[in-house]
C-alpha cells in the first residue's frame, strides 16, 4: 500500500495524477449528464401511481448515494492521511468535504420536494431522511473544525480524526435512528413501492448515478489542485507552473 | 547546545518540533537512530521538556504539582522532597497552591524536575524567564553537572550563560519568511 | 531515581489530581447539576403541568437536559492542562497517551456523571415519574453517561486549542449522541409499559465497551493534534 501511495507524497505528483484523472471524470460526466437527464426526465416512461413527480429521483437518488459515497472516500483518505502521514490525503479530505456536503444537502432539498406531493409535508421523519440530516451535520462539523484552526497543517489532521470518529459512528446512527422509526411508525408515511423497478426507470437512473459520481471527483480533483497550489504557493515548481502559464 | 536567534525567528518551533510534538514540514527528527516519530515512547523516557508553558498547574501547591510529575514520569514517589524544596528556595512555601506564588517562584517549582530525573535530553525553552541572579547560577550549577554526567541540554534564551560551559554550541536561527 | 513502571500509579495519579481539583472547586461539579435542574423545571413551565403529558415526555426531557449539562462541563477537561502545559508534560511521559486520557475520562464522569445518576430521584419526583421509568432512568444513566464523557471528550480533544472552541465542540458531538439518546429514552419508554428493556441496556453497554476501547486512541490523537 505504502509502496503504491508513496511517489503521491510529493505535492507535484500529486498535482499531476489529479491533472491526469480530471479529462476523463470530466467526460464522463458531461456524457453521462447529458444522457441520464434527457432519458430520464423525457424519455422515460411515467410512473402510473405518481405520474411524473416520480422523476426526481434521477437527481435525489444519485445525490443521495453519493452523499454517502463521498463521506466514505473522505474517510478512507482521513485513514490513509493519518497512517500514513501522507499530507495530500489530508488535502483530499477537505477537498472532499464540501462537496459531499452539497451532495447531501441536494438530497435533502429534493428529498422534500418529493416529499410535499407523496407525503403531503415538506418533512416528516423518515428514517432515510433523518440519517441524511445527520449525515450533513457530520460534514458541517468537518468542515466548521477545519474552518477553525488557524494552522492548516493542524486543521487537515483534526478534520481527518473526526473523519474517522464520523464513519465509525455512521453505522451505528443509521441502525439507531432506523430502528427509531419502526419504533415510532408515524401514519403519515406511506411505504413506497420496493417492487424491482422497471428497465425502462432503471437504466436512466444507473446512468445518472455514474454522472453524479463522476461530477462529485471532477470537483473534487478541481478542489484538490487548488489546496496542493495553496499549500504548495511558495515552491519552485507552482512558481514554475505559474511561468508557464 | 544554545539556540539563539531574534523573536519570531522559530526557536520555540524548533524545539516543540525535536521535543515532537509538533511534526516538521520537511526531514525528521532521529534519536539514537530511530525516528522519534516511530518510537515516540522510548525517545520520551530520555527526555525531560520544558517550555514556555511549564506544566505546573495553578491550583495545587508546589509539592503536589511535583509529586505528579513524579508519578506521570513513572518516577519513584516516596522519596523525602521537603530538602530540595529547601535548597531552591521554596521554604515554607510547599503547601500553598501554587497561583500564589510569583512568577520565579513558580518556574522554580517547575524547574525542580531537573534535580528529579535521569532523562539524557533537556529541551529547555527560555528556563532562566523571571529568575533572580542567585536563581540563574544554581540552574546553571545544575546543568554542569548535568553535563558532567554525559547528559546533553538544548536550550533557548535571552541571557547570556555566565557559566563556562566547555563545549556549548550555539545555533542562531535567522528571521526569515 | 528508580523508575518504577505502574500503569495503576499513572490512573491513579491523574484521576485524583483531578478530582482533587474538582473538589477545590465545587462550582465544577455543582453547576453543571444547576443547570440540568433548571432545564427541567423549565419544561413543565413551557408545556404545562399536567402530570400524565410530563410523565410521557420524562425521558426525553431527562436526557436532552443530560446531554446538555455533561457539554458544559466537557470544555472544562482538557483545557486546563492545554493552558499550563501540562499536556505537553503528559504527551512527553514514558506512559502511552490513551491510558492518561482513560483516567482524565473516568475522573470527568465521577465528576459530572455520577451526581447526574444519584440527582435522578429528585428529577423523577419534579417531572412525574413512577417508580419502574425511575428505575430504568437510573440504568440507562449509569451506562450513558461515561458514553458521553468519551465521545465528547475526542470533541473536546479536537477543539481545547481554539480560542471560542465551546460551541464549536458542541456542532461535533451532539449529532455522535444520538444513538445514545435513541437507545437510552427507548428503554425508559419501554419500561413505562412494563416490558422488558434488557435490549437495549445491553447496546448501551456494547457501545460502552466499544467507546472505552477505542475512543481513548481517537482522543490521544485529538489532544496530540491540538498541542502542536
Amino acid at each position: 500500500m505504502w509502496k503504491w501511495l508513496h511517489p503521491y507524497a510529493k505535492a507535484d505528483r500529486a498535482y499531476q495524477l489529479c491533472n491526469t484523472l480530471l479529462p476523463y471524470f470530466a467526460v464522463i460526466t458531461v456524457v453521462c449528464m447529458v444522457v441520464g437527464w434527457v432519458w430520464g426526465l423525457a424519455y422515460a416512461p411515467a410512473d402510473y401511481q405518481q405520474k411524473d413527480s416520480y422523476r426526481i429521483i434521477f437527481i435525489h437518488v444519485p445525490s443521495a448515494i453519493l452523499s454517502m459515497g463521498a463521506y466514505s472516500s473522505m474517510a478512507i483518505a482521513a485513514i490513509v492521511a493519518l497512517v500514513w502521514q501522507l499530507r495530500n490525503a489530508e488535502l483530499a479530505v477537505i477537498a472532499i468535504a464540501p462537496v459531499g456536503a452539497c451532495a447531501t444537502a441536494i438530497a435533502l432539498i429534493t428529498g422534500a420536494a418529493w416529499g410535499k406531493p407523496m407525503w403531503g409535508a415538506w418533512w416528516v421523519w423518515d428514517a432515510r431522511l433523518t440519517s441524511e440530516l445527520i449525515l450533513l451535520f457530520l460534514y458541517l462539523g468537518v468542515l466548521s473544525l477545519y474552518h477553525a484552526f488557524e494552522d492548516k497543517k493542524a486543521a487537515g489532521r483534526a478534520a481527518s480524526i473526526l473523519a474517522i470518529v464520523g464513519v465509525i459512528n455512521l453505522p451505528i446512527i443509521h441502525f439507531s435512528v432506523e430502528w427509531w422509526n419502526t419504533l415510532h411508525q408515524g401514519a403519515s408515511i406511506t411505504k413506497f413501492n420496493t417492487e424491482a423497478i422497471d428497465p425502462s426507470m432503471f437504466w436512466p437512473l444507473m446512468v445518472n448515478i455514474v454522472a453524479f459520481a463522476a461530477f462529485v471527483g471532477t470537483v473534487t480533483l478541481i478542489r484538490l489542485k487548488n489546496e496542493i497550489l495553496q499549500r504548495e504557493k511558495h515552491r519552485p515548481w507552482v512558481r514554475q507552473l505559474i511561468k508557464r502559464g | 547546545m544554545q539556540l539563539a536567534g531574534p523573536n519570531g525567528a522559530g526557536k520555540t518551533s524548533l524545539l516543540r518540533i525535536i521535543a515532537g510534538f509538533a511534526s516538521p514540514d520537511e526531514g525528521d527528527i532521529f534519536w539514537r537512530e530511530n525516528s522519534i516519530t516511530k518510537s515516540y515512547d522510548e525517545f520520551a523516557r530520555e527526555l525531560l521538556f520544558i517550555g514556555h508553558k511549564t506544566g505546573v498547574n495553578a491550583q495545587l501547591t508546589a509539592l503536589e504539582n511535583v509529586r505528579f510529575w513524579l508519578q506521570i514520569q513513572g518516577y519513584n514517589n516516596e522519596q523525602d522532597l521537603y530538602p530540595l524544596l529547601a535548597n531552591i528556595g521554596l521554604v515554607g512555601l510547599e503547601d500553598v497552591p501554587v497561583r500564589t506564588l510569583s512568577a520565579g517562584q513558580q518556574r522554580r517549582v517547575a524547574l525542580l524536575r531537573l534535580w528529579l530525573n535521569d532523562a539524557k535530553l533537556w529541551i529547555l525553552d527560555e528556563p532562566f524567564t523571571a529568575l533572580d541572579k542567585s536563581g540563574v547560577a544554581f540552574l546553571q550549577d545544575r546543568f554542569t553537572s548535568h553535563l558532567e554526567n554525559g547528559g546533553a541540554i538544548l536550550l533557548t534564551t535571552h541571557q547570556d550563560l555566565t557559566t563556562h560551559f566547555n563545549d556549548l554550541q550555539t545555533v542562531t536561527l535567522e528571521y526569515r519568511h | 531515581m528508580l523508575r518504577k513502571h505502574s500503569y495503576l500509579q499513572l490512573f491513579t495519579a491523574v484521576c485524583k489530581k483531578d478530582l482533587q481539583l474538582a473538589f477545590r472547586q465545587r462550582a465544577e461539579i455543582v453547576n453543571p447539576l444547576l443547570f440540568f435542574l433548571i432545564v427541567i423545571t423549565l419544561f413543565p413551565l413551557a408545556i404545562g403541568p399536567e402530570p400524565g403529558l410530563l410523565a410521557r415526555m420524562a425521558p426525553g426531557i431527562i436526557w436532552v437536559a443530560a446531554l446538555l449539562s455533561t457539554m458544559l462541563g466537557l470544555d472544562k477537561i482538557f483545557r486546563d492542562d492545554f493552558h499550563d502545559g501540562s499536556l505537553e508534560q503528559l504527551i512527553a511521559s514514558s506512559y502511552p497517551l490513551p491510558l492518561t486520557v482513560l483516567a482524565k475520562v473516568c475522573a470527568h464522569w465521577v465528576i459530572t456523571g455520577l451526581p447526574l445518576v444519584l440527582m435522578t430521584p429528585l428529577f423523577a419526583l419534579l417531572l412525574n415519574l413512577d417508580s419502574q421509568s425511575l428505575v430504568a432512568t437510573v440504568f440507562t444513566l449509569l451506562l450513558g453517561t461515561p458514553l458521553l464523557s468519551f465521545i465528547g471528550a475526542i470533541g473536546a480533544g479536537l477543539t481545547v486549542g481554539l480560542q471560542k472552541g465551546g460551541i464549536l465542540m458542541s456542532l461535533l458531538v451532539l449529532p455522535l449522541y444520538i444513538p445514545v439518546l435513541i437507545f437510552a429514552t427507548s428503554a425508559i419508554d419501554t419500561s413505562s409499559m412494563s416490558l422488558d428493556y434488557s435490549g437495549q441496556l445491553a447496546i448501551l453497554g456494547a457501545m460502552l465497551v466499544v467507546a472505552v476501547m477505542s475512543a481513548p486512541i481517537a482522543i490521544s490523537s485529538a489532544l496530540k493534534v491540538s498541542v502542536s
